[in-house]
């Protein structure tokens, strides 16, 4: 219910949103959590396992139950916490994990199998699978367990990812987290001040203490207010920094309208930053761990500190009668505030006998809470003390059983937290993480006043490490209690104890791995599942531990504790692979003909990020295949157009760039004449071949390379390795030209005839023979004709920058049409290579050698290249190896298929047998057949054999001659000519 | 996880490709024997510790030899290729 004088929500602005269906009404300010409290409503999940009712237990990021979904459909978000959900008008709250009703879930059941299922029910129930398990109970607690569900539609919403640079990134906006940044800016640092909350202030927003003479909450806002008028500040609300990574990278998920009832269609739902920070200061706070004793689950048992948020900030109080059970002087603070505000306090109970509390209410020392009772929400608590056993009347207990450091970030990196025996909690590891040190409470730092100067002791340690002065900045007074605490784990009596609220842990389980000698803290955990909820046990860990210390006997620093890893908090998936869906998930590059060829309706097939024509239907076309054969027949008939724009181009200049090219290619370059261009092998180092291509020598000192497609980028980093690693006393330098030409392949018996109409000086016959280049105009522009063939006509390909590239193939291809010839497509390509035996990468996969494709001879012998020691090592030449061959279908017309393998042929089509495989296939139009090209062992001595290609996925048995891999114009005179 | 080119200063390990150990720089010669060839494209160490590996800057196209720890992931030092070898 709400208390009027109390919080810092808006009451003038009433909020609708639905919860199960049923309507309700919050204020601006509430979270989902604060908002159902203040209507009462205490069940508000069933647990993963036993499906006991449960209520809100927390008032962060920390909540092990107040799971929910959120939203409908594709929108729908399942397992928000409704502690951290702002809440906006017409919020719609799903409860998750009950059949068929939140208050009537049939899946409680479980609790009353509860015997059977504790820890390790699994491993030892499928050990034993006995049928009654099998048939009956198993599938059951399968469908039952679990968290809320995917909606199964693909999430339409917009996500967003964004990196941002600092000096100083200060993780928390609390007292440390505020003094510490606005100290560093205004020192002159660039900071950062990332708070997982909506409401910068941290503890300040949840206490009734006062900050240099006013209410924390006006003191915080007072900074926040300083902070945003800076212009070297970067204030970051809603943004959890998730986790530390390598050299001052942070990752953090910023909530950016999860709280907006209308947010803008562009506005991302979620955005996940990495943060590059010179330095960082964490200063998370601390989380409130509870105590362990019988029944401890039910809605209405709370953290202490969170019934304090709950109350002087949203103005709410969880119930009419509260208790308050605890083993440090902190929680009396609960007590103090809900009796200040006139709600009711039904006890203190304080474990501890030697404490002093100040109030108008009933006091058990040395007592401890030993049971709850209330089915769907508390109703009374059993207590024992030194005088006996009592029952009170309680319909909320806050609990605290002290306070656990916020540190999660400080492990990271390997990083292992320090027992520290005084304030009964782990500490962080100093220098955990290179750059990042650790503030306030985050660091054991419990009063305010403390946190604030540790805040500004900080900022100055980052200020010196960032060569900044340090701060003129005093503390103002504030708060300086000192923090006593006797730890108390757990409280022994009749009933499960929980520990893991998420998980369904309880006291027992731990005990049971440890007496089935799971007792290493991390066998523990994998055997009971403690902390491998989404809250990753955050509430939890440090009391199951310091549980399973005391089973086994040892101390809690020698038990030691798991460790914790990214992320701090859920991070959706959609978040992280923000932009990446779609045609987002690999960039797109587009050749200068793109338009012209989609004009046309070819349809666009991907080489690598490039899109290229597949083929160029017309209107009587009913088939890509009679497409593809009319332009293989045009090429070797007319003349065709096909952009090649898409090979890498490399310029290469320098005195020493032929002997460069020496030493990369197999064969020499430095003896090509300028003006001439040759066909170029490259190995790897271990004698692979890694790539071909043709060079052209432009100039002395001036050759352009061409490599594969696929290669491009490969080759690029290969040559500058080279350069750079192997022979950087070279005068070279290199760069790639891909996209600064565009180039077209121009081929065909008629291609000097189309090309005369497009050069400024037309070519006179013979006088630009086969592997000549150079300058040339071209149509007004200054271009490079190179007269090189991939299909095995007389061909060139001609070169203009590339803004010219697109009206440069419309005229080629119109110029074409008129020669009875036009563009040309990858189907056409491949068939036109495959004819003449042209390799491509699916020949040189990297497994091929320069013998298996038969150009060993191109390996110079008068100098060293990469590669070149490697080629000639046992097992990469030889008999034993698959050479390159020709394969004809013994029925012309019966299609080969890629990939198939080759057997002989009365051989058993099995793996132990296989001879070899296919490589490329295409139908040979010109010649009437199906060709195919493969490796063979031993291939070149097998022509005129017959082999039985066999493909066992796609069922096809076909006997196939061998033959040389040319299949026309072995001789070379057409492209001679 | 950040290298810092030479050239171009601090930049995020999604600018960079990871090749191999540094040992690539040291080529054997065309007449070494088989042995050392081997050594050279094959066999690596595999330190906890201190490696030089090479990494290539793609935006810029240097290579970089870049001293780490394979424990700690503490680079400590990055240089160009060209300048190592010279």
């Amino acid at each position: 219910m709400r208390i009027d004088g109390k919080g810092l929500v808006d009451r003038t602005q009433p909020l609708t949103f639905t919860f199960d269906g049923v309507s309700y009404l919050g204020c601006a300010g509430d979270t989902l959590a604060s908002a159902l409290l203040a209507n009462d409503v205490r069940l508000v999940a069933r647990s993963f396992k036993y499906h006991r009712p449960r209520g809100i237990f927390s008032a962060g990021s920390e909540e092990p139950n107040a799971l929910v979904t959120i939203g409908r459909d594709a929108d729908q978000t399942p397992n928000v916490r409704a502690t951290v959900q702002e809440l906006y008008e017409g919020l719609a709250a799903r409860s998750q994990n009950r059949w068929p009703s939140l208050n009537h879930d049939l899946m409680a059941v479980n609790d009353l199998l509860s015997p059977f299922l504790s820890a390790g029910f699994y491993y030892k129930t499928f050990m034993w699978p006995r049928a009654f398990w099998e048939g009956l109970y198993e599938p059951v607690i399968r469908q039952a367990a679990g968290l809320g569900a995917l909606s199964g539609d693909h999430d339409v919403a917009r996500y967003d990812r964004a990196w941002v640079f600092c000096d100083l990134l200060v993780i928390g906006a609390g007292p440390a987290g505020l003094m510490a940044a606005l100290a560093a800016a205004e020192a002159g640092a660039d900071v950062i001040l990332a708070e997982e909350d909506s409401l910068l202030g941290g503890r300040l927003n949840a206490e009734t203490d006062e900050v240099g003479g006013k209410p924390g909450q006006l003191w915080a806002a007072d900074m926040v207010a300083r902070l945003s008028a800076m212009r070297n500040v970067r204030l970051m609300p809603r943004t959890t920094v998730t986790g530390a990574y390598d050299q001052g990278t942070y990752g953090a998920l910023e909530r950016v309208s999860l709280h907006q009832a209308d947010p803008h269609a562009d506005t991302p739902r979620e955005t996940f930053w990495r943060i590059v920070a010179k330095r960082a200061i964490l200063a998370a706070g601390a989380l409130e761990r509870p105590i362990a004793f019988p029944n401890n689950d039910r809605p209405g048992v709370m953290s202490a500190a969170a019934v304090r948020t709950y109350l002087n900030r949203y103005g709410v109080v969880p119930g009419k009668a509260v208790t308050i059970f605890c083993n440090n002087d902190d929680a009396h603070r609960t007590a103090r505030d809900l009796a200040a505000a006139g709600v009711t306090v039904a006890a203190l109970i304080d474990a501890r006998d030697d404490v002093e509390v100040a109030g108008n209410f009933p006091v058990f020392k040395g007592a401890h809470v030993i049971g709850t009772g209330g089915r769907k929400g508390l109703q009374e608590v059993t207590i024992r003390h030194a005088q006996g056993q009592r029952s009170i009347w309680t319909d909320c207990l806050a609990v605290s059983g002290g306070w656990n450091p916020t540190l999660h970030l400080t492990c990271h990196m390997n990083g292992r937290p320090v027992w520290d025996e005084g304030r009964a909690a782990f500490l962080p590891a100093e220098g955990a993480i290179p750059g990042l040190t650790v503030a306030g409470a985050a660091r054991g730092v419990f009063s305010t006043a403390g946190c604030l100067a540790d805040g500004l002791k900080a900022a100055n340690e980052a200020l010196m490490d960032l060569g900044l002065k340090p701060s003129k900045s005093t503390v103002p007074e504030a708060e300086d209690d000192p923090y006593r605490i006797t730890p108390l784990w757990q409280v022994p009596g009749k009933g499960r104890a929980w520990l893991d609220f998420q998980n369904d842990v309880t006291v027992k389980d731990v005990h049971l791995a440890a007496q089935e000698n799971f007792a290493s803290v991390e066998h523990m955990k994998r055997y009971t599942t403690q902390g491998m909820a989404p809250d990753q046990g955050k509430s939890s860990n440090v009391l199951a531990l310091a549980v399973l210390a005391d089973a086994t006997g040892r101390a809690i620093p020698e038990t030691g504790t798991t460790t914790f890893r990214p992320p701090f908090v859920p991070v959706s998936i959609a978040a992280l692979g923000a932009g990446a869906r779609g045609k987002g998930f690999a960039p797109e590059r587009f050749t200068t003909s793109h338009r012209a060829s989609v004009e046309r309706r070819a349809p666009m097939i991907e080489a690598g990020l490039w899109y290229r024509p597949s083929y160029f239907p017309r209107a009587d076309e009913a088939t890509w295949r009679e497409a593809c054969d009319r332009e293989v027949a045009m090429v070797r008939e007319a003349v065709g157009i096909c952009d090649v724009s898409t090979l890498g181009k490399i310029d290469i200049q320098g005195p020493n760039a032929g002997a460069f090219l020496d030493f990369v290619y197999t064969n020499t370059f430095s003896t090509l004449p300028v003006g001439k261009v040759r066909y170029g092998l490259m190995l790897r180092e271990d004698g692979h071949v890694m790539d071909d291509g043709t060079s052209a020598r432009l100039a002395e000192d001036h050759y352009v390379m061409t490599t594969t497609t696929a290669a491009a980028g490969l080759v690029m980093r290969h040559l500058d390795f080279v350069h750079q690693g192997l022979v950087p006393q070279m005068d070279v330098r290199m760069i790639s030209v891909t996209e600064q030409w565009a180039q077209f392949a121009v081929a065909g018996p008629k291609a000097r005839a189309l090309l005369n109409t497009v050069l400024d000086e037309p070519l006179a016959e013979g006088a630009f023979p086969f592997m000549a280049c150079g300058a040339r105009r071209v149509a007004g522009v200054e271009g490079r004709l190179f007269r090189i063939s991939f299909s095995g006509e007389h061909a060139y390909e001609v070169a203009v920058p590339a803004r010219y590239g697109e009206s440069l193939f419309r005229l080629l291809v119109a110029q074409a049409e008129s020669l009875g010839g036009g563009a040309y497509g990858m189907e056409a390509l491949n068939v036109l290579r495959i004819e003449k035996g042209f390799i491509t990468h699916a020949e040189i996969d990297g497994r091929t050698t320069a013998f298996d494709i038969g150009m060993a001879r191109m390996i110079s012998a008068k100098k060293d290249c990469i590669g070149k020691a490697a080629a000639a090592r046992p097992g990469l030449l030889g008999e034993e190896r698959e050479q390159l061959v020709g394969l004809r279908p013994l029925l012309v017309e019966t299609p080969l298929q890629a990939g198939a393998h080759l057997f002989l042929e009365n051989a058993e089509a099995v793996r132990a047998r296989d001879e070899g495989y296919v490589t490329s296939v295409g139908y040979s139009p010109t010649l009437g057949q199906y060709l195919g090209l493969g490796f063979l062992k031993n291939g070149r001595a097998r022509h005129g054999e017959i082999v039985r290609m066999v493909d066992h996925l796609r069922q096809a048995e076909v006997p196939c001659e061998v033959c040389d891999p040319v299949f026309f114009d072995p001789e070379g005179g057409r492209l001679r000519d | 996880m950040r290298l810092t080119c030479p050239l171009c200063g601090a930049r995020d390990r999604r600018e960079f490709t990871y090749q191999c150990d540094a040992v690539a720089l040291d080529r054997p010669a065309a007449e070494a024997p088989p042995e050392d060839w081997h050594a050279y494209i094959h066999l690596r160490d595999n330190p906890a510790g201190e490696t030089r590996d090479l990494w290539y800057h793609d935006p810029c196209g240097s290579w970089l030899v870049v001293t780490r720890d394979t424990r700690t992931h503490a680079i400590h030092a990055t240089a160009l290729a060209a300048e190592v070898k010279r």
